[in-house]
């Protein structure tokens, strides 16, 4: 004669169904579209658009057909992938290493800003892979020419951001830290950089989508590896399945980068979502 | 504690804000600076800081000019919700200045339990500001300013922003931390009422360019309460004066 567990089932199905129907809103549309090019492709039988399943298939033989001992990652995850991954991260990771000190000394020096700005704004009118050529002649053709290619063009963002998000430090914040005595060094640690970040972020999430594209478009010049040589290559010699699985590596690539990015973000500015979700509660 | 002599402060040249003020602020006093709204009073407080450089006259805290914020002072902002760090905890924010004063760890730490316990504020210092309502926010602020034990406390407006209720219990916590933690008190405020309420001396400034027009004692005994006291002949005879004086047209 308890009524709790009918309650508690009727509140499970409930949340059960709430998933459900949040998951098909989510992804319903994008399965629903590769069904329809699995059926599709299957009609048309060309051998430029391959279906999906003969996709997926090739794509489990290139990479994960390995040994047990190397988690079964198949030699395509070692010679292209891995290689693809170091060259992304090590040239955003540069971007950020310049991009946030540069941008916070624009953003707190006048002098800095009145001095750099012009020349910057020229720099960013450049486009990255215009210098693919000249980092060639620089730099040679191993990966010191595509990291530099990478970090020069994701740096934007991030300076950008970085030099906004200084600048709009709020100025009471910043007495208050006067008013303390807080030292200069612990003023830029303790205030103008945790009042920075939320911006900061948004520009570091930015210049992770922009180096996906460079590392790309970096091994499709005078490369030996990479997911973009893996891809032209694969063209050239016409296997094209071997392609379109490259451009679905990519992209998967691309949402597992931002998903974990995200995830970093999440905890780092939780106080930001709260700041500014919940204002003061009486 | 505090000499201000002909002080005289300009934004621009000819805009004269502040000029020819002179005042004293003995220790353990509480006193109050009233005027007319846009007479200059946050300019004088935060000349009185250090925070702002004014263009003549002298201010000697402890004796020595003041050049930069001085040790040994706090300040207390009218917007709470701007001066506290939305990305520190209660307990952070009020350590942040502690950190860089040499002191030890304990120390920090009894400072802060301390200052919380005098603003009734015990066992929220793992919230974060924005958790906080707007009374508890400027209460986190005035415990900031205690755990950093000045000698002088110097309040902007410090009760403009909250409802009515919540000021006067404010003005009482401010009444009862000042004579447990020993401070002199400089308070701005456009509130009459709260001058005479919580001070033992009001500096009157006219409109700009303003200077004292009085100093008015005001002897109430203490503690003060909020019904009893302001029902008192001399808190609403000195309130009249004081009034009178702010309403009044400058003669320049």
């Amino acid at each position: 004669m308890n009524p709790a567990p009918t309650t508690r089932t009727r509140q499970a199905t409930g949340y059960a169904l709430a998933t459900a129907k949040s998951f098909a809103t989510r992804f319903g549309l994008g399965i629903a579209l590769v069904v329809l090019w699995q059926f599709a492709a299957m009609r048309a039988g060309s051998i430029f658009f391959p279906p999906p399943s003969e996709i997926l298939h090739r794509a489990a033989e290139l990479w994960l057909s390995g040994p047990p001992r190397r988690l079964f990652l198949g030699d395509g995850v070692f010679q292209d992938l891995l290689p693809s991954i170091a060259r992304l991260l090590g040239g955003w990771l540069l971007a950020v290493l310049v991009g946030v000190p540069l941008g916070v000394l624009i953003g707190r020096s006048r002098m800095a800003s009145d001095l750099l700005d012009p020349s910057l704004q020229f720099l960013r009118a450049v486009p990255g892979p215009a210098l693919i050529p000249v980092f060639i002649i620089l730099l040679g053709t191993e990966s010191t020419m595509r990291v530099s290619l990478i970090a020069f063009g994701s740096v934007w963002p991030i300076l950008l951001n970085t030099i906004d998000g200084t600048r709009a430090v709020d100025p009471l914040q910043l007495e208050t830290a006067r008013a303390f005595r807080l030292p200069r060094h612990a003023r830029l640690w303790r205030i103008v950089l945790p009042a920075a970040m939320p911006k900061i972020f948004a520009g570091m999430r930015v210049s992770l989508a922009l180096a996906v594209i460079l590392m790309v478009v970096s091994e499709l010049v005078a490369s030996t590896n990479g997911i973009g040589y893996r891809i032209q290559n694969a063209q050239i010699m016409f296997l094209l399945t071997d392609m379109w699985c490259g451009i679905v590596l990519l992209a998967l690539l691309g949402c597992a980068l931002n998903w974990l990015f995200i995830q970093v973000e999440h905890r780092a500015l939780a106080w930001h979502r709260g700041a500014r979700g919940r204002g003061a509660v009486s | 504690m505090l000499t201000v002599e002909d002080l005289h402060h300009a934004y621009t040249p000819g805009q004269v804000v502040t000029s020819n003020i002179s005042f004293e602020v003995k220790a353990g006093e509480f006193v109050s600076i009233v005027g007319p709204s846009g007479c200059g009073k946050t300019t004088l407080l935060k000349a009185l800081s250090g925070l702002l450089d004014p263009t003549g006259g002298t201010i000697k805290f402890q004796g020595v000019p003041v050049r930069g914020v001085p040790d040994g002072l706090a300040m207390v902002f009218q917007e709470y919700g701007r001066s506290l760090l939305p990305w520190k905890t209660v307990n952070g924010n009020i350590d942040l200045p502690l950190r860089y004063q040499k002191l030890r760890a304990d120390e920090r730490r009894r400072r802060i339990d301390d200052s919380l316990q005098a603003v009734s504020l015990s066992g929220l210092g793992e919230r974060y500001p924005w958790q906080l309502s707007g009374g508890m926010q400027q209460r986190v602020a005035i415990a900031r300013a205690l755990a950093y034990q000045p000698k002088l406390l110097l309040m902007d407006e410090p009760f403009a922003s909250v409802d009515a209720q919540t000021r006067a219990d404010l003005e009482d916590l401010v009444a009862q931390v000042r004579d447990r933690f020993d401070i002199t008190i400089v308070l701005v405020t456009h509130d009459i009422d709260e001058s005479v309420y919580l001070s033992d001396r009001v500096i009157v400034l006219s409109r700009p360019p303003s200077t004292v027009l009085a100093q008015v004692d005001i002897g109430l005994s203490r503690p003060r309460d909020q019904i009893k006291t302001k029902a008192m002949p001399q808190f609403v005879e000195k309130r009249s004066i004081i009034a009178g004086l702010i309403r009044r047209p400058t003669t320049a």
